[in-house]
């Protein structure tokens, strides 16, 4: 009996370490590799962080449109838009183009812009030198700023994109600063 | 003490007895169905005519989602940690589950898990509202506060199914009697074996999704929260890569159930039984590759649909291994047609139909037309109702005479398999064309060109709660009954179970009994 004893405590410890190896699994290894997968496949038209721009040919051969669309996230009262709809530009050229940002209330308020392209197999090859969204925008009451977007299309993205539309929502996160 | 239980309440608090946590859980998970019944009800009646008529829209989203979580993880998951109780132990001559504390333990901190979820429904702000799947945002920045009390019920709910599952695996792997090979086990212990470790596999991943969502509503993380970077369609992705597992748990034990009386009652040997355990194992296996095509219209790359579309109707392979086997088994054998048997006849004929609108739902094109709608409403409640709770009810009726040592009533048996199986067919069949016709689900008023088909979905419904009241009267009847049941009970059924005299003695196998 005792044999029997010993191997069903050996078995339960492993059965008990087996569950907490999936609660592990499901907390710590789930969300990066979610993470990882979905910048690898450009899923959910999630982008990069900063690019560092290298020196590339410009593909003048091509041009790709580049829309501009900017959604404010449920309540969030800012006026939130870009300066023009789209432009064109050739794969390799550095472009800057400027969002507009108004904080109508009569608080301070701190937002964050978060950013998703399509077609996702562009999300990859659309990269910001330089971007509001790599920051939280902090803006008082009634104040209005004018925000920079630097980028590059990367001359390798596939040749049936033409168009691409790159869209920014606006979260309110100014109870998440101030917590 | 040492030879038989303590009386009153004591008996049933200290009990490490695998009989008596057997019938603990039994009469629990009966209670939670009923309770569950009550609030489908609510949801049937609502829906009697369009318009509101009966209760408000939030509330009427409160019934939807208690009904969903009362029945997953209140009804079927505990009636089936039941049967396993009072059955492993006796099926592979063990003395009792291997961990017996550790049974009373899992057993008895359920009640507090439902007590809580239940309590939430006079919480300010209602009951959690967002539907069984608790998808984020709605359950997180949308959610009514007491989704705090809902996340720690889970918790509790997952404990008790992880320990449960453990000490399944414990007697099934330590305690077998001599001569029990692991291919000469029943199939319901096989089904349970395999059940148990995919309890233990996605049991703590549901554990960690609501975990995840606790430190979202109140540390200040973003695991789903887009503004802070994270992404609720993971949210839907880590649920259902536990969520379709689960939907397995709720059915291999079923299985297991109606292998053990189909032969039974057609008086021949289950047909291909090694092909059975292979079958049950390819499902759970598949089981964990398939959660994407619970989410095909959240916009997932061509090859990833036809990827999770592919590896969805790979599933029916093995299903149908085991349809046919239960056909075979029965085809050409001695049949009668005692409760028992009508409960796991029509379990293989309804099962089939829901297996078959899942593969129209696996279909991923097709099912941007489905999803949503009706059509999976009834799908899940084909692959539910008359999968999970026929099994259960039969396994009910075919171990109830070995449980209490007398013979359910016959006549009333079959009443209750007919009013059960036409109130089943007249409720979820006609959800399938409403479906088809565009109804959404989880709305509490609807077009009126759905009229017809609800109204004749909700007498269905009654008449289905009607048939579970005759359940709950047939048990009583029985346990009270003064007519006793032979040891066999049938008429030469396989299984240890069967040579131990009824009602089954307090401790059995205390020795372990001669294998042939």
């Amino acid at each position: 009996m005792s044999l029997s004893a010993n191997s069903t405590k050996t078995l339960v410890l492993k059965l008990l370490a087996g569950a907490l190896l999936m609660f592990g699994f499901a907390v710590f290894v789930m969300p990066p590799i979610y993470d990882l997968f979905c910048e690898i496949t450009g899923l959910n038209g999630k982008t990069g962080e900063r690019y560092q721009a290298l020196p590339a040919a410009i593909d003048t051969s091509r041009q790709i449109k580049v829309q501009f669309i900017a959604t404010n996230n449920e309540t969030m009262p800012w006026v939130f838009k870009p300066s023009q709809q789209q432009i064109y530009v050739h794969p390799g050229e550095e472009v800057e183009v400027r969002y507009f940002a108004h904080n109508p209330t009569g608080r301070d308020m701190v937002a964050q812009a978060i950013p998703s392209v399509v077609p996702f197999k562009a999300a990859e090859y659309f990269h910001k030198t330089e971007c509001f969204c790599f920051n939280s925008q902090a803006l008082k009451a009634g104040q209005s700023a004018d925000m920079a977007l630097r980028f590059i299309v990367d001359p390798d993205v596939a040749k049936t994109v033409n168009t691409i539309t790159l869209s920014y929502t606006l979260f309110d996160i100014t109870a998440v600063t101030e917590g | 003490m040492a030879h038989g239980p303590a009386q009153g309440i004591r008996r049933w608090l200290y009990t490490t007895n695998h009989k008596d946590i057997g019938t603990l859980y039994l009469w629990f998970s009966f209670a939670m169905f009923l309770l569950g019944g009550v609030f489908a009800l609510v949801i049937r009646a609502e829906l009697f005519e369009p318009g509101m008529q009966i209760v408000e829209p939030e509330f009427f989203n409160q019934m939807t989602t208690m009904h969903g979580l009362v029945m997953v993880f209140g009804a079927v998951m505990p009636a089936f940690v039941g049967l396993a109780n009072w059955m492993v132990p006796l099926m592979i001559g063990a003395p009792d589950m291997a961990l017996p504390r550790m049974n009373n333990w899992s057993f008895w901190i359920l009640p507090f898990a439902f007590a809580m979820l239940s309590s939430t429904l006079f919480m300010d702000g209602g009951a959690p509202n967002f539907g069984w799947t608790f998808y984020a945002p709605l359950s997180t920045t949308y959610a009514p506060p007491s989704v705090t009390f809902f996340i720690f019920a889970v918790h509790i709910m997952g404990a008790s199914s992880i320990m449960g599952a453990i000490n399944i695996i414990a007697t099934i792997v330590n305690l077998r009697a001599p001569g029990m090979s692991y291919m000469k086990m029943p199939l319901f212990v096989w089904t349970w074996l395999i059940t148990a470790f995919l309890l233990i596999a996605v049991m703590p991943v549901l554990a960690a999704v609501v975990t995840m969502m606790l430190f979202d509503i109140h540390f200040g993380t973003s695991f789903f929260n887009a503004a802070g970077g994270g992404d609720p369609v993971m949210f839907q992705h880590i649920f259902w890569f536990f969520g379709h597992p689960e939907v397995y748990i709720m059915i291999l034990p079923a299985f297991g159930v109606v292998s053990a009386i189909i032969p039974t009652f057609a008086r021949k040997s289950l047909f291909g039984y090694s092909s059975m355990v292979y079958a049950t194992a390819a499902i759970a296996f598949l089981s964990f590759v398939v959660w994407a095509h619970h989410m095909f219209t959240v916009g997932m790359p061509l090859a990833g649909e036809m990827a999770f579309m592919y590896m969805t109707m790979l599933i029916a392979v093995p299903t149908g291994v085991k349809v046919f086997n239960w056909v075979a088994t029965m085809f050409k054998g001695s049949m009668t047609f005692e409760t028992p048997m009508l409960f796991s006849v029509a379990f293989v004929i309804l099962f089939t139909i829901g297996g078959f609108s899942g593969l129209m739902l696996a279909i991923a094109p097709a099912d941007f037309q489905y999803h949503d709608t009706y059509f999976v409403v009834a799908h899940f409640h084909y692959v539910l109702v008359p999968g999970a709770i026929f099994s259960i009810t039969a396994g009910v009726y075919y171990w109830l005479p070995k449980w209490c040592g007398n013979m359910y009533n016959e006549t009333l048996g079959k009443v209750h398999f007919w009013t059960a199986f036409i109130g089943l067919n007249v409720t979820f069949f006609p959800m399938h064309f409403a479906g088809l016709s565009g109804m959404p689900r989880r709305i509490p008023d609807y077009n009126m060109m759905f009229a017809d088909w609800n109204m004749i979905s909700t007498v269905g419904a009654f008449l289905f709660g009607a048939a579970q009241i005759l359940f709950l009267f047939n048990v009583i009847a029985t346990i009270r009954s003064k007519r006793p049941a032979s040891d066999e009970v049938w008429d030469r059924p396989e299984g240890l179970e069967w040579t131990l005299p009824s009602p089954a003695p307090y401790h059995t196998f205390t020795k372990p009994p001669p294998l042939s």
